[in-house]
């Protein structure tokens, strides 16, 4: 079976993000781009099924401006076979890139998509089930564990309760949660031999995709700083202060 | 073979996260237990670590000197026994071969030096001859096609871990200099090889020295690098001067972590009512430290350059060399200063560092060493020009 495993290049998650003064986003000039760490784990989830033998061929897919091929390269790196990249400056939206994701899946015929339960720059978690729902197929959200099975995965999903383990008929859409897997460190020689693997380029034009936001960002601001904490002296003053000064009760 | 920027930008990248979120949430417990996980050294190979410096075509990456430097600086940023694992397979305990080896010899023992699977270390200094390395007393007596070693040597880093060691000898009895000295490559498990127990150490725990005692050790002819006696401290001398650049990349990475260690003090503790970082004395501590890691990070850049251009760098790997460890122990002194009573305290990590970093002025030739290298390189070229 094929893995198809789309990746985002996003603001690395060492650095500290900083709003632009004009307040239209965040600033990303000169800002050190990473792979968003939850498709780090859906490659490396696709390669140990690559490598147990339950998967032949695992493809890369980014949707992002030219330097989204250096993250494509990393997926290869790590172990991915080839990459698709579609070649797009600016914002896109869960809604585009699913789009744009169920066109390259229906020419590409994977049996299982991996992707990232959310990236970590605007934090949707709406890709993975918009495809599904495109595609109608079957979706299991926040793996912590995904066994192939004949024809069905199990996984086990990451849920507000506790976990849960489902059954579900290939193809089928899963999205990763942190403690699926550790992913590994490219070795030099593997980045050495990622070069020469393919990356086929296209456009949403080429997918028939129109990739124009639907949303309008109207500002970008900083959280509120935490306020320091006070002791209080008994329940009632807790419960009162609850009421009354943070109003959540 | 030079890497595209791109490539080596992902490695550095690669080597740099694996500091981070594996090496350095580490250090304590290998400080303190004075042993690396042994799923350390098999990452570290799997990554192409232990082969930075070996040729492709022997099984390595073949990294230029410009480019070793870089993840060498890298991996100074954690504790130095990480790096000394794969330090000997990437300098002293491969180069000879690298360097003068024959081909049966490269090809018998790099591919394996590459991958991790054996180890080498790099025996050169004995109980009585340090800094007069020259001075050997380790014999290797002709025996019929081969030669038969005895001698002690002193202090040999990862000598616990080692399947070859290159072993300096005195081929020439008659000849007391240099030129009566051979090297070979001898088998770590050859009968009449003894370790020493492991030195207890100032620093850089995890990291092991000990005493290789050779007593009547027989090695066959083909074990003499490059085939030729009489070549061996020239061998050496080879090795270390790229040895040199190495460990002073090192030197420049763990400064520019005992930097960040120390602004990160600076910017949290408060004394009357004041982050540290506001007062200008401790400013001028910090800029004297950030100056001096930019002079040496510069200087060993320039003369990894210059050493893949072909010039001969004996000069300017030594004042690397020396001025790289010395300024990290500057670097690190300052770092303890900053922290006040903490940089005394073992829970704080420049304590660690401030012990770890007073190897580099030592080994692979001494502060005054390096010094004496310098002069006789300046008043040679003086001469020669005059
Ligand atoms: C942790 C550790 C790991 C080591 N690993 C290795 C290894 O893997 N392989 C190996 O072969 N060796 C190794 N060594 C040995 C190291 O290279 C020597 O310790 C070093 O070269 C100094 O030699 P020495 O200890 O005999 O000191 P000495 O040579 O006795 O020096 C003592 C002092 O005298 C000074 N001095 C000596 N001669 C002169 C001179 N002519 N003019 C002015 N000052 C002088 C020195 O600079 C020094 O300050 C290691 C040492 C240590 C501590
Ligand atoms: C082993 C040990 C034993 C000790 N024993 C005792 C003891 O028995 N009794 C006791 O009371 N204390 C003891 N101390 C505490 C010791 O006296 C303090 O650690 C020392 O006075 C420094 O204070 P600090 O650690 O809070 O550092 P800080 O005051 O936080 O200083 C940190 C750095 O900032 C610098 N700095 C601070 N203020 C300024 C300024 N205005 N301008 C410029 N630089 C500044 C300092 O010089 C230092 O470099 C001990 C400490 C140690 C490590």
């Amino acid at each position: 079976m094929k893995v198809l495993v789309p990746v985002k290049r996003v603001i690395d998650y060492n650095v500290k993000v900083r709003v632009k003064a004009d307040q239209t986003g965040v600033e990303l000039a000169n800002v050190k781009m990473s792979m968003n760490p939850f498709d780090e784990i859906a490659i490396e989830e696709a390669i140990r099924m690559k490598e147990a033998g339950k998967a032949e061929e695992v493809i890369a897919v980014s949707i992002g401006p030219q330097q989204a091929q250096e993250t494509i390269r990393t997926a290869l790196a790590m172990g991915a076979d080839r990459g698709v990249h579609v070649l797009h400056d600016g914002v896109v939206e869960p809604l585009a890139v699913a789009k744009m994701l169920k066109a390259i899946v229906e020419k590409e015929g994977p049996t299982v998509v991996i992707l990232g339960k959310q990236a970590i720059d605007d934090d949707c978690n709406q890709t993975g089930q918009m495809l599904s729902a495109l595609l109608g197929w079957s979706q299991a959200t926040f793996a912590s564990k995904i066994e192939v099975g004949d024809g069905e995965l199990t996984v086990t999903r990451e849920v507000d309760a506790g976990l849960e383990t489902i059954k579900v008929k290939t193809p089928a859409i899963v999205t990763t949660d942190l403690r699926l897997n550790e992913p590994r460190y490219a070795s030099l020689p593997n980045i050495m031999k990622a070069k020469k693997k393919p990356i086929e380029a296209m456009s949403p034009a080429d997918l028939g995709v129109d990739p124009t936001p639907r949303l309008a960002t109207l500002k970008v601001v900083e959280p509120a700083k935490r306020a320091g904490g006070v002791k209080v002296a008994d329940v009632a003053e807790l419960v009162s202060k609850l009421k009354n000064e943070a109003k959540v009760i | 073979m030079a890497l595209d920027p791109e490539t080596l930008g992902q490695f550095i990248d690669t080597v740099r996260r694996y500091v981070r979120e594996r090496l350095i949430p580490l250090e304590e417990q290998i400080s303190r237990d004075d042993a690396i996980p042994e799923e350390i050294p098999a990452e570290m190979a799997e990554m192409g670590l232990y082969g930075l410096s070996i040729p492709e075509e022997y099984g390595g990456i073949g990294l230029t000197m410009a480019e070793e430097v870089l993840i060498g600086a890298e991996l100074g940023h954690t504790a130095p026994a990480f790096r000394s694992l794969i330090g000997t397979n990437v300098g002293i305990g491969s180069q000879g071969i690298v360097i003068d080896g024959t081909e049966e010899q490269k090809r018998e023992y790099l591919p394996r030096l590459a991958s991790g699977e054996l180890v080498g270390s790099f025996c050169l200094t004995e109980p009585d001859s340090g800094s007069d390395a020259a001075s050997l007393k380790t014999s290797a007596r002709r025996d019929g096609n081969g030669y038969v070693l005895n001698g002690t040597k002193r202090y040999i880093t990862n000598s616990t871990r080692a399947g070859v060691f290159t072993v300096m000898a005195r081929t020439d009895l008659d000849n007391k200099g240099a030129g009566g000295i051979s090297a070979f490559l001898v088998d770590a498990k050859s009968d009449g090889i003894a370790l020493g127990r492991p030195y207890k150490k100032m620093g850089q725990q995890g990291t092991h020295v000990a005493d290789v005692i050779f007593e009547d050790v027989k090695v066959p002819a083909d074990a003499l690098i490059g085939g030729v006696e009489g070549q061996g401290f020239k061998t050496a001398m080879k090795v270390l001067d790229r040895g040199r650049l190495h460990l002073a990349s090192v030197c420049v990475g763990m400064a520019d972590r005992l930097i960040d260690e120390s602004l990160a003090f600076a910017t949290e503790r408060k004394q009357f009512d004041t982050v540290l970082a506001e007062f200008q004395l401790i400013q001028a501590m910090l800029a004297d430290s950030r100056t001096e890691q930019y002079a040496a990070d510069t200087m060993v850049r320039d003369a990894a350059a210059k050493y893949d251009a072909g010039e001969n760098t004996a000069m300017v790997a030594a004042c690397a060399k020396y001025y790289a460890s010395e300024m990290a122990g500057r670097v690190a002194d300052r770092a303890v200063q900053i922290h006040g009573g903490a940089g005394y305290i073992s829970d704080y990590a420049v304590e660690r560092f401030y012990r770890d970093v007073r190897l580099f002025r030592i080994y692979e030739g001494t502060s005054q060493i390096q010094q004496i290298v310098i002069a006789r390189n300046m008043l040679r070229t003086w001469k020669e020009a005059h």
